[in-house]
């Protein structure tokens, strides 16, 4: 099997023919850490979502080689006063595994309690779901993706409204995963633990500015440049045909022109 | 006493049938409620019922007044209506309740045209209301058919349905099934709210679905015994309704929903998480 996980060639995500992700290309290689940095609006969730195959691309390919997907997702459409207790929400984490019909076995609510052991949620399990904390209501959504089972993991800030203690413990669990060989991306707004525990970060800003070791990319400069770009659409933005980022590559406007996008100015 | 409570039911073969056709079809309905009720669709049944009343008066139009046409009729328009506004709010941002509410008024606006054109007001009171009392062999076939295929379809897709309501972006990330189960689930309450339709007519039929889910929420805060206490309080409101009518010369359909409304009533007042209970909050709390 390849090595590589996710290969991006010139991806271009969005809304409404306003990009979020522009003329994003690279590979992530399978057993890779890779935090995914940049300002809010700077296209982090929706590469989230256009490799777990939500979003469909503008223009460009994502291509992914994985068994099976885990996406922790930013904002979730959980209804919290839908009657379930922790253990259903959580449970929902063996779906790929068990599927509609299949029967949950005893070692399968053994690794359910440990999974809640390890996000410290020991002892919730009958909890009603609209009694948990915030931070308790993503603790359980992190065990959930532990039971997953996946081998490519998208962590969208999965450490909101977590306390210190938990998300050291969390980190252990996704160092863990990547011993393990499986891949994972992480969207994180904290620069310290960016650089304390991840080899690889992506910096964006809607444009790709930086990609590669941590160290490299975290840079006063880099950081900089991610700040300055324009969040808000521009109606009088022009359309984009001209490939600034990657001269020398073909460009796919001309390949899909239907799909053309608008493009803000750039920095 | 005890005469009249079961007297009724030992003597005359059409409250026998009544209540055989009425219980079967809460037995159905009641769980069907309870997850429109959680998925905030109550008043989905309610614009449902009006959308299958042209497919009825167009059946009615043809045929006369002939349960399998009408049910046929019914189903068929139901589905449409489902369909259509459930696949304008999968794949457009219009939210599901004002796509439903456009489908369902342009059929009901349909509907009392073609009722107005051929019948007299009185046939549509009866598509209305319909009439507990007159369940022949086809409507109580057509209800336990019903009835079977809302519990098979329950018992398969139970643990989607749940996940649906529960986390449905979670649901798409891990599977294609959400759409389907939305459709499958729109498709049983067409079928309830069409098994009822001979019984209690297009508009009281969703008041045997909801009444009792909305009720049985303030008893339980688990869905399996939610829909079984709404069950219960079907029946209750079937038996109930019943006698109320043979005793007091009542119209049936309209006693049996009003027992549902009353036990509605209590349960919001006096249910273990209706309205007293948080009143009466007791100050006492534990530490941990």
């Amino acid at each position: 099997m390849s090595n590589t996980c996710l290969e991006f060639k010139n991806l271009t995500l969005g809304y409404h023919g306003h990009a979020a992700i522009h003329h994003l290309s690279g590979e992530v290689q399978r057993g890779s850490l890779t935090a995914v940095v940049g300002a809010n609006g700077s296209g982090k969730s929706t590469l989230m979502k256009g490799i777990a195959g939500i979003l469909k691309p503008i223009s460009g390919t994502c291509v992914t080689r994985y068994q099976r997907l885990a996406y922790l997702s930013q904002q979730s459409e959980i209804d919290r006063t839908f009657p379930a207790r922790v253990i259903d929400l959580v449970s929902l984490g063996y779906w790929q595994k068990r599927g509609l019909l299949g029967r949950l076995t005893s070692r399968d609510r053994a690794g359910l309690s440990g999974c809640l052991g390890a996000v410290g949620l020991t002892g919730f399990e009958k909890r009603p779901l609209d009694s948990l904390s915030g931070g308790q209501m993503q603790r359980a959504l992190f065990a959930r993706t532990m039971l997953q089972d996946a081998d490519l993991i998208l962590l969208d800030e999965p450490f909101n409204a977590v306390d210190a203690r938990t998300i050291a413990d969390l980190m252990k669990v996704i160092k863990g995963w990547v011993s393990e060989g499986r891949t994972v991306l992480c969207v994180l707004h904290d620069h310290a633990l960016v650089r304390e525990h991840f080899l690889q970060t992506l910096l964006i800003a809607r444009n790709p500015v930086a990609w590669g070791a941590t160290a490299e990319v975290m840079t006063f400069e880099n950081l900089r440049r991610a700040r300055s770009f324009q969040e808000a659409w521009d109606e009088q933005a022009g359309w984009c045909d001209e490939n600034t980022e990657q001269p020398g590559q073909p460009h796919v406007h001309r390949d899909h022109l239907p799909y053309q996008h608008k493009v803000v100015g750039h920095v | 006493m005890f005469e009249d409570l079961i007297g009724p039911f030992l003597h005359y073969g059409f409250m026998q049938r009544a209540l055989l056709g009425s219980l079967v079809l809460s037995v159905s309905c009641a769980p069907v409620g309870v997850f429109l009720m959680l998925r905030r669709m109550s008043l989905t049944g309610d614009a449902m019922a009006h959308a299958i009343l042209p497919g009825a008066a167009v059946s009615f139009v043809l045929f006369g007044f002939q349960i399998i046409p009408m049910t046929i009729g019914g189903l068929i328009v139901g589905l449409l209506v489902a369909l259509g506004s459930g696949l304008v709010s999968r794949f457009t941002v219009q939210k599901e309740d004002a796509s439903m509410a456009a489908f369902y008024l342009i059929s009901l606006a349909v509907g009392v045209l073609l009722v107005s054109w051929k019948g007299s007001s009185v046939d549509l009171m009866h598509v209305l209301f319909g009439s507990v009392l007159a369940l022949n062999d086809a409507a109580l076939t057509l209800i336990a058919a019903v009835a079977v295929i809302t519990f098979l379809a329950l018992a398969i897709f139970w643990r989607a349905l749940v996940a649906e309501c529960l986390d449905p972006l979670f649901l798409r990330s891990v599977s294609r099934i959400g759409t389907p189960v939305h459709l499958i689930f729109l498709t049983l309450v067409v079928l309830n709210l069409v098994g009822g339709f001979q019984a209690l007519g297009t508009l009281l039929s969703v008041g045997l679905m909801m009444l009792p889910a909305a009720a049985s929420r303030f008893w339980t805060n688990e869905v399996r015994a939610m829909c079984a206490i709404a069950i219960i309080i079907a029946a209750f409101s079937v038996l109930g309704g019943l006698l109320l009518s043979y005793h007091a010369s009542l119209p049936s359909g309209p006693a049996i929903i009003l027992t549902a409304g009353v036990i509605y009533a209590l349960s919001a007042l006096a249910g273990r998480r209706g309205m007293l209970s948080s009143a009466l909050m007791s100050r006492r709390h534990k530490t941990a």
